[in-house]
């Protein structure tokens, strides 16, 4: 029996959670589904003026893309909680939140990573160029962490709760509409001939700020929710 | 070694027990005792730390839980209701995930030989989901022969547990005292483990 250390324990929480979704896979893929549904639909409910649907194509990905990740913050901490691993996880030798962390990253590893992988196929669909596309791909990168991370402190806040599905929405959207903007404008700029740079910088920024608090926190919400 | 002093606990309004004092040396074994709804598990999960106390202290070699922080957990292994394990993993999965969580490494051949113990022998890489709820508890119980904290904090241990295990952990627990291990359990079944005095609880 060996110590472990903090990275590989961080590698293991990732693995164990890639090998339940992938043996569970129904879970990641309703959550893909779901992302390209609400962007298709779009096309199909305004009608096929191109002007319009150019315009409109970054904010409707966008704002698919955070729905889509609102789906699946419910199971992000409610599995473990109910079968007793989540007390298992407080009692690690290590701090809290390097686990939450690890959670954190798995979850946008199987929640957000597809949806960027997916998204420049479905921005075709809105006759977006090839430099709105890559933009498009390069701030939900940086993005959807972000909301991985922002709705981890969600999910620990509302943990154990009646109904905590939809407080959970009602929680952490508005605390997501920084990113929001920044995204679209992003996108918005290349469209209308400015760089990109200052919008992909300031979701940089949020991206470190999230990733230094947001796992604190979340652990301090899990420890409230968990007594 | 470990050191209760005039701990109350309370669940919401309602106050569950008060003016608890015990202390616990190395080889002792500590039985709580009470009716249900007394306050056992809030009594395990206080001293696990997932429950501040409303008053008193809970000391662990002479230093406040509050204190020690982590690495009071690096002595501890907590057993609950739940047997914190995924039914979509397999039994030795399982174990290594659990050992990992509690900060050690363990080698397959180290797992296989505790489930084997465990009474698991051929089933070590069946789904979870295969298995039978008491089969579950042994994998879970399978935990305590695979990791060195000296403190077990037991909730039930032989919920849904066979004759025949419950004897294989009157033996473990005998094992793990004789090694200036510490013990505290709830159970509503007798336990009597040879060469080692149960020393009782009772919340009321």
């Amino acid at each position: 029996m060996n110590k472990i250390s903090l990275p590989s324990m961080l590698l293991l929480v990732i693995q164990r959670d890639l090998i339940l979704a992938m043996r569970k896979r129904a879970d990641v893929l309703t959550t893909l589904f779901f992302f390209v549904l609400v962007v298709s639909l779009f096309p199909l409910a305004v009608g096929s003026e191109m002007d319009m649907l150019r315009k409109m194509a970054p904010g409707v990905v966008w704002v698919a893309a955070l729905l889509a990740s609102m789906l699946s913050l419910g199971r992000m901490f409610s599995a473990d909680y109910q079968d007793g691993t989540l007390e298992q996880m407080m009692l690690v030798p290590q701090s809290l939140s390097f686990m939450v962390l690890g959670k954190i990253a798995a979850h946008w590893m199987l929640s957000g990573l597809p949806l960027v992988l997916i998204a420049p196929v479905l921005g075709m669909q809105f006759d977006m160029s090839g430099e709105a596309l890559l933009v498009l791909v390069v701030s939900l990168l940086i993005g959807t962490p972000v909301l991985s991370m922002i709705g981890a402190f969600g999910a620990a806040l509302t943990l154990g709760l009646r109904g905590g599905g939809v407080l959970v929405s009602l929680l952490v959207l508005p605390l997501c509409v920084p990113v929001l903007i920044f995204g679209t404008g992003a996108v918005a700029s290349v469209a209308g001939g400015v760089s990109a740079m200052p919008n992909l910088a300031l979701l940089g920024a949020f991206l470190l700020m999230s990733l230094l608090f947001t796992p604190w926190v979340s652990a301090q919400a899990l420890r409230i929710s968990m007594e | 070694m470990l050191k209760v002093t005039n701990l109350a606990c309370t669940r919401g309004e309602h106050q569950l027990f008060a003016g608890l004092n015990f202390r616990l040396a190395a080889g002792e074994l500590l039985q709580v005792q009470g009716e249900n709804g007394s306050g056992k598990t809030t009594l395990l999960r206080a001293l696990c730390g997932f429950i501040q106390p409303f008053a008193g202290e809970i000391r662990w070699q002479g230093k406040a839980l509050s204190e020690l922080g982590e690495e009071y957990f690096a002595n501890l292994v907590y057993l609950g209701h739940a047997n914190a394990i995924k039914d979509e993993l397999s039994a030795l999965e399982n174990l290594r995930i659990s050992s990992a969580l509690s900060g050690c490494t363990v080698s397959d051949k180290d797992a296989i030989a505790a489930l084997r113990r465990m009474g698991l022998r051929g089933r070590e890489t069946f789904a979870v989901k295969m298995l039978s709820q008491g089969q579950r508890r042994r994998v879970a119980l399978a935990r305590l022969l695979i990791n060195r904290a000296r403190l077990w904090i037991l909730d039930e241990p032989l919920a849904a547990l066979d004759v025949g295990a419950v004897g294989l952990m009157q033996e473990i627990i005998g094992e793990h005292l004789s090694n200036q291990g510490l013990v505290i359990f709830t159970t509503h079944q007798s336990l009597q483990v040879s060469g080692a005095e149960t020393r009782q609880l009772k919340l009321s």
